[in-house]
């Protein structure tokens, strides 16, 4: 019997009872819609928060003051005995040669005046490096001049969002932005950006780190930003790192180096156990969907024991039996993959235009472990209905009414 | 050429045997026309189903074409049935979903025959039943006297050198039954072997080669 033979056959058997193989169908699409649907949306969350990563620059290691045990997290209590100064800084440019650029950043909130316009705004402090560091890009004028860490000019960089509040139409280039007592003048806008994470652009104005200090009335500063050469270098830049503040310290560490690699598999950590959640929530969607092919198959070898046993007195082997019933099982279960995978598409594209700003999309390999998924369920369940139907002795299911 | 020899057929109801069938010897050459005829309960489905090969005996041989039937397997038993033997129900057994046509294509679908070769088949087996017109009617659109005509026309389309009815005309007026009973007789005439079990004697006599069954022991046979 070939292929095609048996399942015209099957096929059309289901057509016989349209209603019933359309709602256990809709079960396994449902099952499969939601399996695709929740793989995307972790797929999309784990590129997302890729993307976000790469965006605060490349071979990045951040020091923060405190010791943590936790790695990836910045520590939530502070218990550092020593700050980390400019002088930190500068030792970690003089001393570990596979550093590229150092960015110390403090970082505080203050409230700021242009004219009689008020609001109180975040104020980071930092250097020219930190253009090169966080790819900041610029929209008009310039960002920080490069200059010595202690002596800062009283000059200050801006959001976008920032410049359409403080200015409105105005240019803001040269004019003067009072910071609580200090004044400083306006030397650029950054491009708008966007959220990103820990910090948003947009709304925050950038002085050197200097003046930042003063403004805040502090010595330590938030974190150093350190960019590594390269990727191979950030093991020995973490230690070479370590060992200068290790000797400026006193010996103590009490200081934490974040890599973002630590920070980004702490955050794939998270991701791949929200995704086995629901993974696991779909898998039991699918059980159910099962559940209801097998009684549907259950029913239709029931109602057709005649047919069974007609089949039986033809000629037609016990094996070629529990082929019938499971391609019938496998046509509903693959044709509700099919529906629930279609479904699935839609959805992304729909949920893609409403939100474009994080783009979801069924991954490549959703299709195929649809197919093999949805196959399998009719296989895995409609093994039992298939094989109640070859055990069936002729002669009882001829007579049966 | 069916032999058989000493067969017994035991079941058991509620614990306790029940002999269907007891030390049953038959012989039935190529191209018979024997009917099986006793009282309801007296063995005669039993037998048939034996002859069948649906069914198997508790003991005793039977030897269908020289080869022993105990000795096959389910597979060898399922091909000896779909190559050699013909079955016409009381109740047609047709399925109800397919045409009429494609009732007569199911045993060569499974067989394996070709497409072309199925329908060609198929459709010379309706002409020999006079049914050529009614081929694309569902079995529901069939009355029961065609119903039963496709049924034969689907037992006879692999050529099977046995055919066994069993009340073929028990479900059809006496006009539909005589043309029913007609059609077997004639494929008899042409060589095939034909098994009629019934219950009315009017039909038994008919038959050259008469068998009475009761309680499941032959109580007479009449050979010509």
């Amino acid at each position: 019997m070939s292929v095609r033979d048996l399942l015209f056959f099957s096929a059309g058997a289901l057509r016989g009872h349209r209603l019933r193989s359309a709602l256990s169908l809709l079960g396994v699409a449902i099952g499969i819609a939601s399996v695709v649907l929740l793989t995307s949306l972790g797929e999309g969350a784990r590129d997302y928060v890729t993307g976000e990563f790469a965006a605060l620059g490349s071979n990045l290691l951040i020091v923060v003051p405190g010791r943590t045990e936790t790695t990836g997290l910045a520590p939530l209590v502070n218990v550092a005995t020593h700050d980390l100064t400019l002088a930190d800084c500068d030792a970690i440019v003089r001393r570990v040669h596979q550093v590229r650029r150092v960015a110390p950043l403090s970082f505080g909130g203050a409230p700021a005046a242009v004219g009689d316009r008020r609001r109180d705004i975040s104020v980071a402090g930092t250097t020219a490096s930190f253009q090169g560091v966080r790819h900041v890009h610029i929209g008009v004028g310039r960002y920080l001049p490069e200059g010595e860490l202690e002596r800062g000019a009283a000059v200050c960089v801006i959001g976008a969002k920032l410049q359409k509040e403080l200015f409105a139409a105005r240019n803001p280039l040269g004019e003067v932005v009072r910071l609580g007592d200090q004044r400083f003048r306006v030397i650029g806008v950054m491009a708008p950006r966007g959220v990103s994470i820990g910090m948003d652009l947009d709304e925050m104005v950038h002085v050197p780190v200097e003046r930042a200090l003063r403004l805040f009335n502090r010595s330590g500063l938030f974190r150093i930003l350190i960019e590594v050469s390269s990727r191979d270098e950030i093991l020995a830049a973490k230690q070479g790192v370590s060992d200068a503040l290790k000797t400026r310290h006193g010996g103590h560490e009490d200081f934490t180096i974040l890599t973002q690699d630590s920070v980004l598999s702490t955050f794939g950590r998270i991701l791949d156990l929200l995704t086995a959640a629901l993974v696991g929530i779909a898998a039991i969607s699918l059980t159910v969907a099962g559940i209801g092919i097998m009684n549907v198959m259950l029913v239709s070898v029931s109602e057709r024991t005649r047919e069974i046993g007609l089949l039986k007195a033809l000629g037609v082997r016990s094996r070629q039996v529990v082929g019938v019933f499971l391609v019938e099982a496998i046509i509903l279960s693959a044709s509700g993959g099919a529906v629930g995978l279609g479904f699935a598409f839609a959805a992304t594209r729909v949920f893609t235009a409403l939100y474009p700003s994080f783009p979801i999309q069924p991954p490549g390999w959703a299709v195929a472990v649809a197919a093999a998924v949805s196959i399998s369920v009719g296989l895995l369940f409609g093994t039992l209905p298939a094989r109640r139907a070859a055990r069936l002795d002729p002669v009882a299911a001829l007579v049966r009414r | 050429m069916i032999e058989l020899v000493r067969v017994c057929r035991d079941y058991e109801v509620g614990g306790r045997p029940v002999h269907a069938l007891k030390d049953i010897d038959l012989s039935v050459p190529d191209g018979d026309y024997m009917s099986i005829m006793g009282p309801s309960g007296s063995g005669k489905s039993t037998l048939l189903n034996i002859l069948g090969c649906l069914d198997r005996p508790t003991s005793g041989s039977y030897l269908f074409d020289g080869r022993e039937v105990a000795g096959l397997t389910d597979d060898e038993l399922s091909l000896t049935r779909q190559k050699r033997i013909g079955f016409v129900f009381q109740a047609y057994h047709l399925v109800p979903r397919l045409t009429a046509l494609q009732n007569v294509e199911l045993p060569m679908l499974f067989a394996g025959v070709e497409r072309a070769e199925r329908a060609r088949r198929a459709a010379q087996a309706l002409k020999v039943v006079g049914l050529s017109e009614r081929a694309d009617h569902t079995a529901e659109q069939l009355s029961g006297g065609e119903r039963q005509r496709v049924a034969i026309a689907r037992a006879v389309v692999m050529g099977p050198s046995v055919l066994l009815a069993d009340e073929p005309t028990g479900n059809l007026d006496t006009a539909a039954g005589a043309e029913v009973l007609h059609l077997l007789e004639k494929m008899n005439a042409e060589g095939l072997t034909l098994l009629l079990v019934t219950h009315d004697p009017a039909l038994g006599r008919r038959a050259r080669h008469r068998l009475r069954l009761v309680d499941g022991v032959k109580s007479e046979e009449e050979k010509p």
